[in-house]
């Protein structure tokens, strides 16, 4: 195994034994090989660098390159944004570990070698975040090779495997020509990749948002601090961030418009189906610290005199969204509030029981203006999951869930 | 009044409350992003007032009088331009200071600088404790007790709290530094005198009017020496770091950096506006009464007993306590956080033991070695802060060098880079620092007797 400080530096001698010059960059060409080390740079001083070629590397030692080639065959160095640096774009950077769900930086490449028709190439195998890396960095050069593998040896490692090193690289245009895909962020879970989010810088913030696809994207701004989530939303293409929108609660959704300057959130608005932005729009007149501004227009209720089987054969059919399935709300003849029943009475219930007789006692809500701290305090003292927002005709308009609460509670601390 | 009525009161107060809240919402709103994005700039700029600087300025207004007030308008500038440049990369690029010489410059420089910072820090930690030694002794409490109660107080504080909240008690402990103004204040100075020393003596006496009331100062080497012990104490490295890290934490971005400049204008301010107190207050006293040589800021506390009264020199040493354990708290939270950050150690006191090790450990240390050293009997107090004054000035240089060079990337800061004219001054005002951190190393390695303050002219 080889690491890429070893070769970062190296000597680098053509087929003939005569010097070429010394390993300045590694490249990777993620488009062709995610893993292999496709091109070394090699510098020469005055002289233009020369680029050497996979197939072109007879062995490799630390500190030491053999060619199989001559010079003349070697190629002149012309940048190429498809081509990942291994020391500019991966050493001291900061990359996405998805399996430790993590911000880390790199401190080293491990690289293992493996021998092809009488060439020797280069995988990537890991990164190295850990102290091993460090101590290399830090001696080589300084000290002989085998003196700052006798030190390693005796400390901890910590390795990231590279199928799960996931990079952030802010230009759009770039990801394209690095094949970068964001599948492996769209796995993690979302409170984790806003986790991750906060980590990063803004620009970084932005790329992944603008790389990953929208329910993933909504998903992950409706965990952020609200703060990042206006920097960023405020930054991306309206187009786009319209449809990160539409895929968000309404009530997160319009918690986030009404964080963002008035242009920007009407303009976002007008890009919305109607519909949604309709919800989101009545939503938006009330003030964020009530009832009105923490519910969920989304609800399921339903008449009080149906009967369980009727409720759950409707429920089936309809596309509800399970968050806000804890609780079923109900409507009498004119559809005014009567009342809410929890899904585990539902459940226990029997096929021809009436709604009627299932629901909570005592009759509980509140109009859109009652104040958060109501609000928390009904919570807590019912033990409630979902509470109903009613307005001043009786009709129900909206419901709030024990998340809200939590994530108000959280930020309010 | 019966209850119904009373009731009927607090509803319609209810309603109307609500009716307040309704109409001052964007207002709040706006307030409410100040408030959440102030605080790095006036912590850093305040915390600056420590142990070290403090003794600098007494001895500043023990030696010159009110003299050497004029410097005062310049070192707000400058301490102002240089956190500026910080606090605006903080802002655009979301990282660190430190991140960004890791991930600019290599593993290598990295690694240097953040050993350097260590061991600056370190000295500075040390410099805090002695602080609080001296000031506990004035009030009669052995230095065996307080160093190591200080030592606890601040672990616990910064351990057990949550960031959020110790920022707040952080802020709320600025406001003690007003003890400088009181103390200013039962000194008795003159204060037209004072004000009008704020303009340079040298242009001012060419103005008849003034001329009378104005005392132009002799140039030579002790007082030069002043000027330059008072700009080294005033800007220090450890500060760029920290606010840089504070702006990032508090998730400032372009948007709310307008507020984040006024906090570190506000912060730079009313920094110098202590120092003024407190060199007026020195020059009102010890410098009036020929009691011009001090050897620490407690004995400048003393020294005011006799000439301004009991409380004026119990609130000095307050503020001296206060200044130290501010500073000791502080400085050995925002080395351990720059260190693994810049190195790849996870960090954060949001962070539990078992995830960042390293940072504890870090932190820890530097609180058991800086007040440890303290306890040793004998230690060298005074030598102490002067020496950790000289490595603030030694790195100086280094950080600003790397701000600069940073700051005026366009791929990192974009539009945001400094302008041609912030640059000139910026540039400016670091090699001024620069010429005058190397007048101060060079004093207090060859002449030490004249960075103590200790100059044979004097009495």
């Amino acid at each position: 195994m080889l690491h890429a400080t070893e070769l970062l530096g190296a000597e680098a001698y053509d087929a003939q034994g005569n010097f070429v010059g010394r390993v300045t960059e590694l490249f990777i060409e993620p488009a062709d090989q995610p893993n292999r080390v496709a091109r070394m740079l090699l510098g020469r001083g005055k002289y233009l660098p020369l680029v050497v070629r996979y197939d072109h590397v007879a062995s490799v030692a630390p500190g030491r390159v053999r060619l199989n080639v001559e010079e003349k065959a070697l190629e002149h160095y012309r940048p190429n944004e498809a081509w990942l640096a291994v020391q500019k774009d991966l050493l001291d950077q900061q990359i996405i570990d998805t399996d430790g769900r993590k911000v880390v930086r790199v401190n080293d490449l491990n690289l293992a070698e493996q021998r092809t028709n009488g060439t020797i190439e280069l995988r990537v195998t890991q990164v190295d975040i850990g102290l091993t890396g460090a101590v290399r960095r830090l001696l080589q050069g300084l000290a002989p090779p085998s003196m700052i593998r006798r030190i390693q040896a005796k400390l901890p490692a910590r390795l990231i495997r590279w199928e799960f090193v996931n990079l952030i690289e802010p230009d759009p245009l770039r990801r394209v020509k690095l094949r970068m895909t964001p599948q492996k962020l769209e796995r993690l879970h979302p409170a984790d990749l806003a986790d991750i989010m906060e980590k990063l810088s803004p620009a970084e913030r932005e790329a992944i948002i603008a790389s990953v696809d929208e329910p993933t994207a909504a998903e992950a701004l409706a965990e952020l601090d609200a703060r990042l989530t206006t920097q960023i939303v405020e930054k991306l293409d309206p187009e786009r961030a319209a449809g990160i929108i539409e895929e968000m609660e309404p009530d997160q959704a319009a918690d986030l418009l009404a964080g963002l300057r008035p242009e920007t959130s009407q303009e976002l608005l007008r890009e919305m189906p109607g519909e949604e932005a309709q919800e989101v729009r009545a939503l938006l007149r009330f003030d964020e610290n009530t009832a009105g501004g923490m519910m969920n227009p989304e609800f399921v209720f339903v008449g009080e005199t149906a009967t369980r089987d009727e409720v759950v054969e409707w429920i089936r059919s309809k596309d509800v969204d399970l968050d806000q399935l804890d609780t079923v709300f109900l409507i009498d003849g004119e559809a005014r509030f009567s009342g809410a029943v929890r899904l585990s009475r539902l459940l226990l219930a029997a096929p021809d029981q009436r709604m009627v007789e299932l629901k909570a006692e005592p009759l509980l809500w509140v109009p859109p203006e009652a104040e958060d701290k109501e609000v928390f305090e009904l919570f807590d003292k019912y033990n409630l999951r979902s509470l109903g927002v009613v307005d001043q005709s009786s009709r129900p308009i909206g419901a709030i869930t024990v998340d809200d609460v939590v994530s108000r509670l959280r930020a309010n601390q | 009044m019966n209850w119904t009525a009373i009731s009927a009161r607090l509803e319609s107060w209810r309603t109307r409350g609500q009716a307040v809240r309704q109409r001052t919402r964007r207002i709040r709103r706006r307030l409410a992003v100040f408030l959440a994005v102030v605080g790095p700039g006036l912590i850093v700029s305040n915390v600056d007032n420590d142990a070290g600087g403090i003794y600098t300025y007494s001895l500043a207004g023990a030696q010159f009088g009110y003299t050497v007030l004029w410097s005062l308008i310049p070192m707000t500038f400058a301490l102002y331009v240089t956190l500026e440049m910080c606090s605006r990369m903080g802002a655009v690029t979301g990282k660190g200071l430190s991140d960004l010489i890791r991930e600019q410059f290599g593993f290598r420089v990295t690694f240097f600088v953040m050993a350097a910072v260590l061991l600056v820090n370190l000295g500075n930690v040390l410099a805090e404790f002695a602080g609080v030694a001296s000031a506990m002794q004035i009030f009669g409490v052995s230095k065996y007790v307080s160093v190591p109660l200080a030592a606890i107080i601040v672990w616990v504080l910064v351990l057990r709290g949550t960031a959020r909240r110790v920022e707040k008690i952080f802020l709320a402990v600025c406001v003690v530094y007003l003890a400088y103004v009181v103390s200013a204040v039962l000194a008795k100075p003159d204060w037209m005198r004072a004000l009008l020393h704020l303009l340079p003596p040298h242009a001012l006496q060419w103005i008849p009017a003034a001329k009378p009331f104005v005392v132009v100062p002799r140039i030579d080497g002790s007082y030069l020496l002043i000027l330059a012990a008072l700009v080294g104490t005033t800007i220090a490295p450890w500060q760029h770091f920290y606010l840089q890290a504070a702006v990032v934490e508090k998730r400032v971005g372009p948007r709310q950096y307008a507020h984040t400049r006024k906090d570190v204008l506000v912060g730079s301010i009313s920094c110098m506006v202590i120092v003024f107190f407190i060199i007026v207050c020195t020059a009102a006293t010890l410098y009036a009464s020929g009691h011009r040589h001090i050897n620490d800021a407690a004995e400048a506390a003393q020294a005011l007993r006799p000439l301004a009264g009991r409380w004026a020199s119990v609130l000095f040493a307050l503020g001296l306590l206060n200044a130290s354990l501010f500073a000791a708290s502080i400085l050995p939270l925002s080395t351990a956080y720059v260190i693994c950050e810049a190195l790849g150690f996870e960090s954060g006191i949001d962070r539990k033991f078992s995830e960042a090790r390293i940072f504890y450990w870090l932190y820890t240390a530097m609180l058991v070695v800086g007040g440890g050293l303290i306890l040793l009997p004998g230690a060298p107090l005074i030598r102490i802060a002067v020496l950790s004054q000289v490595a603030n000035g030694f790195l100086l240089p280094i950080v600003l060098i790397f701000v600069l060079l940073l700051v005026n990337r366009r791929d990192l800061m974009g539009e945001l880079t400094n302008s041609r004219g912030f640059n000139l001054v910026a540039w400016a005002t670091s090699i001024a620092m620069i010429v005058l951190t190397i007048v101060l190393v060079y004093a207090a390695l060859f002449r030490p007797g004249e960075a103590l303050g200790i100059s044979p002219g004097l009495p």
